[in-house]
């Protein structure tokens, strides 16, 4: 990274960056919450994990330390295993139900 | 051998336990095997204790024997121990040897019944209860076999319970006796809380050296002890039970009459005799008691027809002797009745059982008759016994302690000339009744309804009817009068335990002369019955076609009215009462206190406060179980709206708080 855009991110208030995060976060809790879709509401979840990801960003610059970014590499691998295992079950519950209508599929048997 | 004493309670009470826990598994064989050896087995033992014990007799003619300590309560510790002295041995040898004799019997008249293995069981913890009466060192101990002996007769009596006649004749029994045990369970208390112990002979040296002679105490203490002898042994005013105890088995009716229950009164008597010497109303009581009953039963047993109700009369009658002798002081004699008459005694039933079984469980001596020929071993042993029992002079047993009895009852410090009347016409009644018997069901034509049964009787049968006739015969040679060798080895024997008899009208003239009544009475009474009952039958007829006579005949033969009298004076306003007072006061407080405020109770309360508790839990558990239910939807967009909101709160906590 260089010193100019180093400055550029310093330049913009830390509040920003959180609020940023913090209404992109909000989206995602109500599209899991709202949708029916499976897909959407993983494709959510990765909306919430990127807000936290922009979170820990945002925190890391601030305090100039690395440790938001890592975290970061944590999250965004952490989102491609949920993303491998949630489509793996999504093909399979496409397969058995027809659907991918999520209260479709709540009843939970053995 | 002497501490070999606590086998002989102990064998019986086995054989009961084994018989009574595993009879029904036991063929008859080995029962009769178990029965009688629980039993001949003591009567072995005893033998050679007492062969032990003439020979080379303990310090002081005593055998103590101490098994443990019963109970330990301040200041009260009876032990289960067992004193031997003279008396005991006497006692102890009189119910080992009978008893063994009763049921080797016993095997084979038994045989056949349902209740074989029950049968004996109850014949030998009758016997076990027995020697503990007689061989108990303490009274609580010798209460404990005096119940035991309860409590077997109204088993044993109500053997056949299937028929309720016989179950009530063994209640009656039980009850009766029981009204004796009370009195004498009151005597127990008296002593222990006057003189601190129940140990027989520390509680009798307390007796003589705290009581003076004829103290309200010693008294009180005497005619309550008296109460239960008089009970147990069926002497007036208790007498009535004894002729209905006759619904059981004839062995059981020979063992009650012979060697158990009905002796254990004139054991006590004998037992306690330092208490009862000082307390010379009681003693004239017993005395009048003795020559009282030994009439009523004498006059009851000359009107009876049931054969075993004359022997059964004839055993009260026969006791009431003993309690004659007591009376006057005259102890050895008492016991010596005692042995001959369980020897005749139980010969007696023993051979009647026989004509009984041969005849078909005929009972009735009018019909029977001219039975010598068939049933010569029955014949010839009741003939014995009859003769034993109807003292026959010099060759009889019975002979020699009756005659002991009326001389002493004549002679003796508490002896008076009436008393010696009574026993005197007592003796003319037992020959004249007994020998009733004889004529009616061995001589003359036969009556009977069935021809008898001649089979022979097996051994088991011969035997003991053998032995116990030898005995009959032979049993008081060893105790003479004086014209006839003086012999004394009986109480010379007893004088070890029982002081002798104080003679105060000592005189040979009036020896003889009353020796010779008592011969004149046996004799004069068993003529009078040969003539009576068998050379003119028809004058005894005629008799009882007047109305007065045969109106006092059937009151002799309801035993002179005892059985109504009670009925009438107890049994029946009881009855009454209970019956008419079945809906009273208390019934009533009980109906309205209980079941009729319980139901108002139990209405009103339909819903308090502990109901609201309980259906406000239900309630509880039921919300909280939908409340959960709900959580576990399967909805995954409520989970996540669930995990949400948590957050939300969770952050707002970490704000706020």
């Amino acid at each position: 990274m260089t010193m100019r855009t180093a400055e550029a991110i310093a330049a913009i208030p830390m509040h920003h960056g959180l609020m940023l995060a913090a209404i992109l976060f909000a989206l995602g809790v109500i599209g899991v919450l709202v949708r029916r879709n499976l897909i959407f509401i993983l494709m959510s979840i990765e909306i919430m994990l990127n807000a936290a990801g922009l979170a820990f960003v945002v925190a890391g610059a601030r305090w100039e330390q690395a440790d938001g970014q890592v975290m970061l590499i944590f999250i965004l691998a952490v989102a491609a295993v949920e993303v491998s295992v949630g489509l793996a079950l999504l093909l399979l519950l496409h397969r058995r139900f027809q659907t991918l209508d999520a209260d479709a599929v709540s009843k939970m048997r053995g | 051998m002497l501490s070999l004493l606590w086998l002989i309670p102990t064998l019986p009470l086995a054989g009961f336990l084994v018989l009574a826990l595993s009879g029904r598994y036991l063929g008859h064989r080995s029962i009769a095997v178990i029965g009688t050896s629980s039993v001949a087995l003591p009567a072995l033992i005893a033998i050679l204790i007492g062969i032990d014990f003439i020979a080379a007799p303990p310090p002081g003619f005593v055998f103590r024997q101490e098994a443990w300590t019963w109970i330990a309560v301040a200041g009260f510790s009876p032990g289960i121990g067992f004193y031997l002295d003279a008396l005991s041995l006497v006692m102890v040898l009189v119910v080992t040897v009978i008893s063994f004799l009763i049921h080797l019997y016993s095997t084979e008249f038994m045989i056949g019944d349902d209740g074989y293995a029950r049968f004996f069981a109850y014949m030998n913890l009758f016997v076990g209860s027995m020697c503990i009466l007689v061989l108990a060192d303490n009274l609580l101990f010798l209460y404990l076999g005096w119940e035991g002996v309860g409590l077997c007769s109204y088993l044993l009596i109500g053997f056949w319970y299937r028929d309720p006649a016989n179950g009530r004749a063994a209640r009656k029994a039980f009850i009766v006796t029981r009204i004796g045990d009370t009195a004498m369970a009151l005597g127990l208390f008296l002593l222990f809380t006057h003189l601190g112990t129940l140990d027989i002979q520390p509680l009798m040296q307390r007796v003589m050296q705290q009581w003076p002679e004829g103290s309200e105490l010693a008294i009180l203490a005497a005619a309550l002890l008296l109460g239960g002898a008089v009970g147990k042994s069926a002497q007036f005013p208790l007498q009535v039970w004894l002729p209905d105890a006759m619904a059981g088995p004839t062995p059981v009716s020979a063992l009650m009459h012979a060697a158990t229950m009905v002796t254990a009164g004139v054991y006590l008597i004998a037992r306690t005799h330092v208490l009862f010497s000082l307390a010379p109303p009681v003693q004239l009581a017993v005395a009048v008691i003795g020559a009282l009953t030994l009439l009523l039963a004498g006059f009851s047993a000359l009107a009876q027809k049931d054969i075993k109700r004359v022997l059964a009369y004839s055993t009260i009658s026969q006791i009431g002797y003993m309690f004659l002798a007591l009376g006057v002081g005259a102890w050895s004699a008492a016991i010596f009745h005692l042995m001959t008459h369980a020897f005749f005694k139980a010969l007696l039933f023993l051979s009647a059982g026989v004509v009984i079984m041969s005849l078909h469980e005929e009972h009735d001596i009018f019909r029977m008759g001219g039975l010598r020929k068939k049933l010569p071993v029955a014949f010839w042993t009741f003939l014995i016994g009859s003769a034993s029992l109807a003292a026959l002079p010099l060759v009889t047993a019975g002979f020699y302690s009756k005659d002991l009895i009326l001389w002493q009852a004549w002679s003796s410090a508490g002896g008076n000339p009436w008393l010696w009347a009574a026993g005197w016409g007592g003796a003319i009644l037992t020959g004249l009744y007994i020998f009733r018997v004889v004529f009616l069901v061995f001589f003359g034509e036969a009556r009977a309804a069935t021809p008898p049964d001649t089979r022979r009787p097996g051994l088991r049968i011969t035997i003991p009817l053998i032995v116990l006739a030898a005995l009959s015969l032979v049993g008081g040679w060893i105790e003479t009068p004086p014209f006839l060798g003086n012999l004394t080895l009986f109480s010379d024997f007893v004088q070890h335990a029982l002081p002798p008899a104080r003679v105060v009208h000592d005189g040979k003239n009036d020896e003889t002369i009353l020796e010779l009544l008592a011969i004149a009475a046996s004799l004069g009474s068993i003529a009078l019955a040969y003539l009576l009952f068998l050379r003119y039958p028809a004058f005894l007829h005629g008799l009882m076609l007047i109305p007065a006579l045969a109106r006092i005949r059937k009151f002799w033969h309801f035993g002179w009215g005892f059985d109504w009298f009670y009925e009438f004076l107890f049994v029946w306003p009881y009855l009454w009462l209970a019956y008419a007072d079945r809906h009273d006061v208390i019934d009533n407080i009980y109906k309205m206190a209980i079941s009729f405020t319980l139901r108002w109770l139990q209405k009103v309360d339909r819903h308090d406060v502990i109901d609201y508790i309980y259906s406000g839990l239900a309630e509880l558990c039921l919300f909280l179980y939908r409340a959960l239910s709900a959580t576990q939807s399967g909805q995954v967009r409520r989970y996540a709206a669930a995990i949400a909101a948590g957050s939300i709160g969770i952050i707002f906590i970490g704000i706020f708080a």
